[in-house]
């Protein structure tokens, strides 16, 4: 018989009756694979935190760290006041919007649970350095997101005790998936083969918006450049310069290079390679890289090599919270591309 | 096709060939045709070599058929490592996707796990917390399930009306797959579920290595039917950009559950409401409440060809329309076609009986006279159901709900041949 037989006589949800639990497959014993998870591993894994703050670390952040960090981190893609830049989430905002037209969705207007934007910015955020933040740091951030929806006032600190505390407008705003009561009943019934409409009128046509990508496969393949030996270039080997290209997208959530390149969360990488450490203006570096840079250091192979190895351990309490680059080719090739990027 | 030179005989008598097959095409039929030079001349690849056994230790395909390739839409997200792209499902043909091919979607790019370094744990409310190794993974009795696995976002472009043309587009964030893996019942067993107590009101959440670690949640009564823990797609690894060296298959169900590169699945008593189902993939209604727990995809088609990628270049005569249909409730048993808009239906010829939870091709074979159509499909599925038009999910909706679109598509042919995506009233 089943193995789970709990689960046969307990009332089951609704949706039970669209899965085949008719013939639960008989288990054999276990095969005694794998091994015990130490509690170490699962404390390092098991990082999600539920609805009712089950998870949460102890901690707290204001909404004035809170706003620091959010400039520094987040604000490159969420918009300093949390309202989105071009096609990225906005964070704030929305209220009253969900009947709307366009209901714009922000962790104030919609999402039902504090624990979601705690969880999510802890594990999955900055985009290109998560798990780069500390406790607190989230605790701040959560902090100052509530703030900029008009949740929480400017001397507001968010910590795990008073957590729960904080009303989401919309907690009430979900229902569980109905569909098997409104819709199925009414899509279930013997269609109509002939006759089944007076006219078909054409109502709308996608040409008319005229959004769809182009299919440029049917276009002439350009043309190979023509390589001259003669005047072999004393830059960087190309190669490696591809292979860096690619190592880069690591770097391109915060650092930009080339034409209209800007300063982001990191400063423009144009040029870097041998010029002076703390050199790109209008870039708001730390204190660590500043004295640094007085000192003389200088980005050429080397220095940068053994700064994006460890960046950590090159230059203590800097900014760029970056692990790092293991492999030696992609610190090789990084700093070809970057050599390439005059 | 490395000369260019215009006086090769073989060039030559190519570009004659490709004339004579256009002109026998335009006059169609029985007619009499010219000596057709690609058979009365002898062909360059009926003289000399083509490629030894070593040229491609692992095959591309051929560069004819370089049109038939994943696209994106670029004003659809901010960045392509947060992003998805389409399945040219208006070029292929039969049920199973190449995996070169298949749609990809990620919160943080596809990345490099290679499968030593792989592990995956099972923890919460289990007898003993696990950790498997991929060679663990290697040693569990493993089964072999086609599905498919489409994104609950599928034509949610086409919420407010047509937007998008091709079928790649509206309707490519889909793909089909034999997969080989471990029923997750046999892991959980493994780590032992006494301590779980009560089953009927546990969840399982799943968990993935890159940086983005898509969470989300699943009724325990889901994870001990059907889901799979994958290692192999097609007979072969999966790609990086699917999950590679393991991934989660959850049939019938969205694709955002299906966790790629699972590192993790914890035994809980409720959902942890991560940001993957609570602020994404829950659906927005009219009054502005929203559904959440939406996760069965239900009973879909769309005509694959002729469409705005596909349109008709032969003329007149025996044209095959063919199409694509599946269910998360249950297996495909009937498509109907129209060839007018819905006015009228006729049942198209299932190319095989449908099975549970994967795609089924459907064709009908028409001869077609260079008539305008308002090409449909509509598909049934093993509950009884029947795949509503895109006004009737709207008038129980509204327009705002993004995911879960599987309204009955039109294409308009023209006396051309051309297709276009439009609504019809």
């Amino acid at each position: 018989m089943s193995r789970f037989p709990k689960l046969l006589t307990a009332a089951a949800p609704a949706f039970v009756c669209a899965l085949t639990l008719a013939a639960p497959p008989v288990l054999a014993d276990t095969l005694g694979l794998g091994r015990p998870a130490t509690e170490a591993e699962i404390k390092a894994w098991d990082l999600d935190v539920r609805p009712d703050g089950r998870g949460l670390p102890p901690g707290s952040g204001s909404v004035a760290d809170g706003e620091e960090l959010f400039v520094d981190y987040c604000s490159v893609c969420h918009g300093v006041f949390a309202e989105g830049v071009d096609n990225w989430p906005e964070l704030a905002g929305g209220d009253d919007t969900l009947a709307d037209e366009d209901p714009v969705k922000t962790v104030g207007s919609y999402w039902p649970y504090l624990s979601t934007a705690w969880d999510y910015v802890h594990r999955s955020m900055p985009y290109g350095n998560a798990q780069s933040l500390t406790h607190d740091e989230v605790y701040a951030i959560v902090a100052y997101i509530l703030y900029s929806n008009f949740l929480v006032e400017d001397d507001f600190v968010l910590s795990h005790e008073n957590f729960l505390e904080v009303e989401m407008p919309n907690a009430d705003g979900f229902i569980v998936d109905d569909r098997a009561e409104t819709e199925y009943p009414v899509f279930s019934t013997a269609p109509c083969m002939t006759d089944c409409k007076d006219s078909v009128e054409i109502t709308m046509r996608a040409r008319v918006l005229d959004v769809t990508p182009e299919d440029d496969s049917a276009a002439a393949p350009a043309p190979e450049p023509e390589v001259t030996q003669a005047a072999a270039p004393a830059g960087p080997d190309p190669e490696l310069v591809a292979a860096g290209e690619k190592v880069f997208k690591r770097c391109a959530a915060c650092h930009q290079v080339g034409e209209g390149a800007q300063n982001r969360v990191g400063p423009v990488l144009t040029g870097i390679v041998g010029q002076p450490a703390g050199a790109v203006a209008d870039f708001r570096y730390s204190k660590a890289l500043e004295e640094r840079a007085e000192e003389g250091l200088i980005w050429d192979a080397e220095t940068l090599k053994a700064f994006l190895a460890k960046p950590k351990e090159f230059l203590p309490r800097n900014k760029m919270s970056f692990p790092g680059l293991r492999k030696d080719e992609d610190l090789a090739a990084i700093v070809a591309f970057l050599q390439a990027q005059e | 096709m490395s000369t260019s030179n215009p006086s090769d005989p073989g060039r030559r008598g190519f570009l004659k060939g490709a004339a004579a097959v256009t002109a026998g095409a335009a006059t169609a039929g029985a007619a009499r045709a010219a000596d057709d030079p690609l058979i009365t001349e002898v062909q360059p690849w009926a003289q000399s070599f083509g490629d030894g056994v070593d040229a491609t230790p692992y095959g591309m395909p051929i560069e004819y058929e370089s049109d038939v390739v994943r696209r994106n839409v670029e004003w659809l997200t901010a960045d392509t490592i947060s992003s998805i792209n389409f399945t040219p499902i208006h070029a292929l043909d039969g049920t199973i996707t190449p995996q070169g091919c298949a749609f990809e979607r990620h919160h943080s790019g596809a990345i490099d796990l290679p499968k030593e370094d792989y592990r995956l744990m099972i923890n919460g409310l289990v007898d003993t917390p696990l950790v498997f190794t991929y060679a663990d993974l290697e040693r569990f009795p493993r089964e072999n399930h086609v599905y498919f696995c489409e994104c609950a976002a599928n034509t949610g472009m086409e919420w407010a009306g047509a937007q998008l043309n091709g079928a790649q587009f509206t309707h490519g964030m889909i793909h089909n797959m034999e997969y080989s893996g471990i029923p997750l019942r046999t892991l959980l067993n493994e780590a032992g579920l006494d301590a779980a107590g009560d089953l009927a009101d546990k969840w399982v959440f799943v968990e993935g290595a890159d940086a983005s670690s898509n969470g989300r949640s699943i009724p325990m009564v889901k994870a001990l039917d059907d889901v799979l823990v994958a290692f192999k797609a097609n007979g072969e690894a999966l790609r990086k950009e699917h999950g590679y060296p393991v991934r989660l298959v959850v049939p019938g169900w969205e694709g955002n559950m299906w966790v790629k590169w699972l590192r993790r699945v914890e035994v809980m008593d409720g959902p942890v409401e991560s940001r993957e189902e609570t602020s994404k993939y829950t659906d927005v209604l009219e009054d502005g409440t929203a559904r959440k727990w939406t996760w069965e995809m239900d009973a879909k088609s769309v005509v694959t060809s002729p469409s705005p990628q596909a349109p008709i270049t032969h003329g007149k005569g025996p044209l095959v329309i063919t199409g694509l249909a599946w269910s998360g409730r249950g297996s495909i048993t009937r498509v109907d076609v129209s060839l007018d808009g819905g006015k009228n239906w006729q049942e198209a010829r299932l190319a095989a009986p449908g099975t549970d939870k994967a795609l089924t091709r459907f064709y009908l074979d028409h001869d077609w006279q260079g008539e305008e159509m308002l090409l449909q499909s509509r598909a049934h599925d093993s509950t009884g159901y029947v795949q509503p038009t895109k006004n009737q999910l709207r008038e129980m909706r509204g327009l705002n709900s993004i995911y879960h679109n599987n309204g009955i598509q039109t294409w308009w042919v023209r006396e051309t041949g051309e297709a276009e995506n439009v609504e019809v009233s």
